[in-house]
């Protein structure tokens, strides 16, 4: 056994060794903020007020660009969903479930703020009407030519899965938001990009001619910048959103807080009833566990082993 | 079966099912009063497990199945179906895709436990060699699985792998054609994955049966690797094993369970999670984590060697290093089959085997830059060189502990011993430093 551990001990030496070489390497960003997330942990679950400003802020903000092709109406208003109601408003008819998202009035009076295209009707043509809880939230963008063609070649991406779809996704998106700032000194950045040290790239190419010798290579002493540049400008700044709340705050952090959360809701509506499961599924399995554990002491204790 | 039977039907209706299809019985004898060793230790748990775990796949993936839709335009999207509005569907996907990491962690430690023991050796050759093939079509099945969610990942890693076939002579082209049923990995590749990964797991599970009847010839192998020689040695499978192999797998499931719910995506790359988009490679592209040790030494050769490219030489590499698995039986030249009794050399070397396999894993997830190419190239040297070389040599060369004499006085040594130790009185407790 102590040859084992010796063995390992070495190992993880070795290990350490090698991931410091590895990060000796260029085109890092900066560490992420950690930021403390409500559904994180075993207990996670959504804090329903920030999901419902953060689907403010995209509605406002970020649709503009990103479309939310996976997710309809009818989701917000599901269980674990922003806009879920345990029971109806006083004043509604006693035989209407609000726990259905498609009774619920909110996520009907939302959809109906949206014109869909349906079709084709009896004489052929497509028609525009209002929305239904069904009906999927339609994009900002016809096809993703449109969507480069507005903005500089870059597409934005699809918001229903984007907070799975990156390492460590909520501080991700949460640090890329805060994140930005003037370019360093050292590197020239062109028209339409913007710098922000979150954002994976290598800052490399960017360095200023002084900084790089004939071969390209970077110049003894200087500091390769975080990060890299990307073709989204800064979509938030204190006050662009106007929130019902006159507790909150209206800054950057606090809507990059929201919208995070919101995402994260987005691409893992679930979660919640997903973790639920989990701790009921973990009590019996333990339990399970140590019954059959008795029961296997009792049956073998007849028995040398 | 090797013993003789002694199930009794108990009813008419047995009795006349017992004359025209013995079932009963033959289910009674595999898994009822099959005699077992009684000196299994946990280690012996993971055939259990693994069946477990296959059966896990076979129905979750049923049902996934019936939600799915295998075409480049609609496969990803019919996942999200199932996560968002099929009834429990996300927890069926996740338990699918953890699922089949739970099942190569099984079948990995199971191996291990394997070649520790030795239980290759004569006489259960057969069944090691099943046990090889379940586990290849293990990996083509995941593979294949890996590909239908049709993200970023699915479609590059089936890219780079399917590629590496067009790197054997003469019929490497058209066998990469044949494969991906066009000149690109597209919707014919994707459709006959789909068929494939339908079928294989029902060759595993016909697998499984011919490995657990090549097990039940010559009876379980124990961990001292001394035969039974009486029924002293043995216990019935039911209830000693039904209830010993019933702890360790829910003990499984508690470690299944917390990746199920808790941790569902740590596994799995966030690339996946982006559709396949032919046009944009990901920076990097890793396979699953259990494919990592082998895709470590597909990339450690990149170098050419006389008419063979580095390509070809990978491919080479990497299928070897399963095929020489096959081989074990005969390159382990050792007297007695557990490590137990073997030289304290022989041990150090497995443990540095095992070693060997963790890191070739860790350096298959880094870039195929220096210094991790050399690592890699050292790494799948040594694996080779411990299965070639080391493993026969040490056979030949060291003197085994003595064994003891059969399992039953092995056993009573260990209690007599275990007894000494509990009667020294309970040393006193030492203040913390
Ligand atoms: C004016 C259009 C526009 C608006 C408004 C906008 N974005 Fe973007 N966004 C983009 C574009 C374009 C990209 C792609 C940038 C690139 O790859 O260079 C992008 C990329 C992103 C990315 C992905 C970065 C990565 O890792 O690839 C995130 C996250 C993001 N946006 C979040 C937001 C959020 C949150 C909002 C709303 C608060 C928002 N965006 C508003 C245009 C926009
Ligand atoms: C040996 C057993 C099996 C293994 C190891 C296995 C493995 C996998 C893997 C790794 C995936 C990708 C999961 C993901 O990342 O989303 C997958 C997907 C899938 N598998 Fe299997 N599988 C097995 C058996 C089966 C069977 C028997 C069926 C059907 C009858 C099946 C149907 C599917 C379907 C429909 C998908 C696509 C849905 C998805 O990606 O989640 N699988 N499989």
């Amino acid at each position: 056994m102590n040859t084992i551990i010796k063995t390992l001990i070495t190992a993880t030496a070795f290990f350490g060794l090698s991931v410091g070489i590895a990060n000796a390497a260029g085109g890092e960003t900066k560490e992420l903020k950690h930021h403390h997330w409500t559904f994180a942990g075993i207990t996670g679950a959504y804090d329903k007020e920030s999901v419902q400003r953060g689907f403010q802020v995209y509605r406002e903000v970020c649709s503009a660009c990103h479309s939310l092709d996976y997710v309809a109406f009818r989701h917000l208003g599901q269980k674990g969903g922003p806009f879920y109601m345990e029971k109806c408003p006083e004043g509604f008819p006693s035989t209407q479930d609000c726990r259905q998202p498609i009774a619920n009035p909110i996520i009907k009076a939302l959809a109906a703020e949206y014109e869909i295209e349906d079709g084709p009707d009896d004489g052929g043509d497509m028609f525009m009407r209002p929305g239904l809880p069904a009906d999927y939230m339609p994009g900002p963008y016809a096809n993703v030519q449109q969507a480069a063609a507005a903005n500089g070649g870059a597409i934005p991406p699809d918001f229903s899965l984007i907070a799975k779809a990156r390492h460590h996704g909520p501080d991700y998106i949460y640090s890329l938001l805060t994140g930005y700032e003037d370019p360093p000194e050292t590197i020239t950045i062109a028209e339409g990009t913007y710098y922000n040290p979150y954002f994976p790239g290598d800052s490399t190419s960017l360095l200023k001619p002084e900084y790089v010798d004939d071969e390209g290579h970077v110049l003894e002493g200087v500091k390769v910048p975080y990060g890299g540049v990307l073709k989204m400008k800064a979509p938030l700044s204190d006050e662009i959103v106007d929130y019902a709340d006159e507790e909150t705050p209206e800054t950057v952090e606090q809507y990059s807080e929201d919208v995070t959360n919101f995402l994260m809701w987005a691409a893992e509506p679930k979660l919640e009833s997903r973790k639920r499961m989990g701790m009921i599924s973990m009590i019996y399995l333990f339990i399970f566990a140590g019954i059959v554990y008795w029961s296997y002491k009792q049956i073998w204790s007849d028995v040398d082993h | 079966m090797s013993h003789e039977s002694t199930y009794v039907p108990g009813s008419a209706i047995e009795r006349w099912l017992d004359k025209r299809l013995p079932i009963i019985r033959l289910g009674y004898d595999s898994f009822g009063d099959f005699p077992t060793p009684k000196n299994l230790n946990y280690w012996y748990t993971f055939g259990g497990i693994l069946s477990v775990c296959l059966v896990i796949q076979i129905v979750t993936g049923i049902i996934l199945a019936m939600h799915y839709t295998p075409h480049v335009d609609y496969a990803f999207e019919s996942v999200e179906h199932i996560m968002r509005d099929v009834n429990y569907g996300d927890i069926m996907r996740y338990a699918h895709a953890n699922g089949a990491s739970m099942f190569f962690i099984a079948v990995y430690l199971h191996m291990f436990r394997g070649l520790y023991y030795g239980s290759y050796k004569d006489p259960r050759e057969m069944l090691w060699i099943i046990g090889v093939v379940i586990f290849i079509l293990m990996m083509a099945t995941a593979f294949m699985g890996y590909v239908l969610p049709w993200g970023q990942m699915s479609y590059w890693g089936a890219t780079v792998i399917t590629s590496l076939f067009s790197a054997i002579p003469l019929i490497g082209d058209s066998l990469k054609t044949l494969l991906w049923g066009g000149y690109s990995v597209d919707n014919p590749t994707l459709n006959r994955f789909y068929a494939l990964h339908y079928l294989l797991p029902f060759l595993i599970a016909g697998a499984v049966i011919l490995h657990i009847w090549a097990l039940h010839i010559p009876g379980n192998a124990n961990p001292t690797g001394v035969e039974v020689k009486s029924k002293k040695d043995t216990l019935p499978f039911h209830p000693y094993y039904t209830v010993k192999d019933g702890f360790a797998i829910v003990v499984f499931f508690i470690l299944f369970a917390a990746f199920l719910f808790y941790m569902p995506n740590s596994l799995g790359h966030p690339d996946n999670y982006i559709p396949a988009n032919p046009l944009v490679t990901p920076e990097h592209i890793v396979p699953e984590w259990y494919f990592l040790p082998f895709y470590a030494m597909l990339r450690a050769i990149d170098f050419n060697f006389l008419f063979i490219s580095s390509k070809l030489g990978g491919v080479i590499v990497m299928f070897s290093s399963l095929i020489i698995l096959f081989f074990l039986p005969w390159l382990d030249r050792s007297k007695v089959r557990s490590h137990r009794y073997r030289s304290t050399a022989a041990k150090l070397w497995f443990v540095l085997f095992v070693a060997d396999c963790v890191f070739l894993g860790w350096l298959g997830g880094q870039v195929a830059e220096q210094p991790f190419i050399l690592f890699s190239q050292l790494a799948t040297a040594f694996y080779f060189i411990y299965l070639l070389v080391i493993l026969p040599l040490l056979g030949l060369m060291e003197t085994p502990k003595e064994l003891p004499k059969s399992i039953s006085e092995d056993v009573l040594s260990n209690t007599k011993k275990k007894a000494a130790i509990s009667a020294t009185p309970e040393p006193v407790a030492q203040p913390a430093e």
